[in-house]
């Protein structure tokens, strides 16, 4: 029990927890893409009267190597999930999902055998953005959600160490590639 | 859609030309003229229609299901006389499980992707297609989604 674990415990770590934290909040990088009439909204949100870049988040990036964000925005068809599992997973960590509108959420009101009943299937969602489609107001108050979540975010300190999720260990996931 | 009454003229005149032992029924709904035809006929009636009346479009392939009657299935195909303006509707039922017509591509080749999507959804066979296989659904897909006893949530509604 020297006086440097104490200290890296209790002191600098939550320091740097923070610090990293609002490093991240305040530039979080979307993906560019979209998928139904929510993507409308969220080139919306991205242009110059709602003007997304207030939050440090004006880089939408074409490649999901670059982003942090993934938006869903829209409905996903049971012949999209693969392409939208497969841009996940290509985003490096730490990554975060918001589920942009009913479609994306629930399914909306396509109960149908085409339609994937919400993305929570086969994605982590952080934040779940209601509307059909939801207005630019209401993706950028999920965004304002997700700042916070991220402020919060144990990442350093939390107990169990941090979430490591195979995907070739999540059944849904190999259905999807098969 | 107002119908010019030379144009009624040709299609009618169509109608009645077809031979009598191919054409079960024939039904006129708003100046829209249907054929029932035989499955066995329906290759000689198709290539009359287009080689000898012109009717030179395949305007759609699609089939009704109606499930649980006997037979279930019926194939339906609109065709079109650009030189005469003309519509006609032709018919046939399919019995059979899985059903099956012949293709109609070596007549029309827009016939290929029509009959596949027909195929994809439905669950008919067209004997003679070149290549037959799912259009829209992915390959893995299992049933066919517009069959009636298809449920329409899908197979996976309450999985989780």
């Amino acid at each position: 029990m020297g006086l440097e674990q104490q200290i890296r415990s209790q002191i600098l770590t939550a320091t740097l927890e923070k610090f990293v934290n609002w490093a991240r909040k305040s530039s979080v990088w979307p993906a560019t893409f979209g998928l139904a009439c929510c993507a409308i909204e969220m080139i919306c949100t991205a242009a110059n009267r709602f003007d997304i870049a207030r939050f440090g988040m004006e880089a939408f990036r074409a490649s999901p190597r670059q982003a942090d964000l993934m938006i869903v925005a829209g409905t996903v068809t049971k012949k999209m999930v693969p392409a939208v599992v497969r841009i996940y997973e290509q985003m490096p960590e730490p990554k975060w999902v918001i589920a942009m509108g009913a479609c994306a959420s629930s399914g909306g009101i396509f109960r149908s055998y085409a339609v994937v009943q919400g993305i929570d299937r086969y994605l982590p969602v952080d934040v779940y953005v209601p509307g059909c489609p939801p207005r630019p107001e209401a993706l950028l108050y999920g965004i304002l959600k997700l700042h916070e979540k991220i402020l919060r975010d144990p990442f350093l300190t939390r107990k169990e160490g941090p979430v490591v999720v195979d995907p070739h260990e999540v059944p849904a996931l190999q259905e999807v590639r098969a | 859609m107002s119908v010019q009454p030379a144009e009624r003229a040709y299609v009618t005149e169509v109608v009645e030309g077809l031979p009598a032992g191919a054409v079960t029924e024939r039904d006129s709904f708003r100046d829209q003229w249907a054929v029932t035809v035989r499955k066995d006929a329906l290759a000689e009636v198709m290539e009359a229609l287009r080689n000898r009346w012109g009717f030179r479009y395949l305007i759609d392939v699609t089939a009704v299901d109606f499930h649980p009657r006997n037979p279930r299935f019926q194939v339906v195909y609109h065709l079109w006389c650009h030189t005469r303006s003309a519509l006609l509707r032709v018919k046939t039922w399919v019995e059979g499980d899985p059903p099956s017509v012949p293709s109609m591509t070596a007549l029309w080749a827009t016939a290929n992707w029509h009959e596949r999507e027909c195929f994809d959804l439905f669950g008919i066979l067209f004997d003679g297609h070149p290549d037959l296989r799912r259009i829209l659904l992915p390959e893995s897909w299992e049933g066919h989604p517009l069959r009636k006893d298809y449920p329409t949530e899908g197979p996976d509604w309450d999985v989780d």
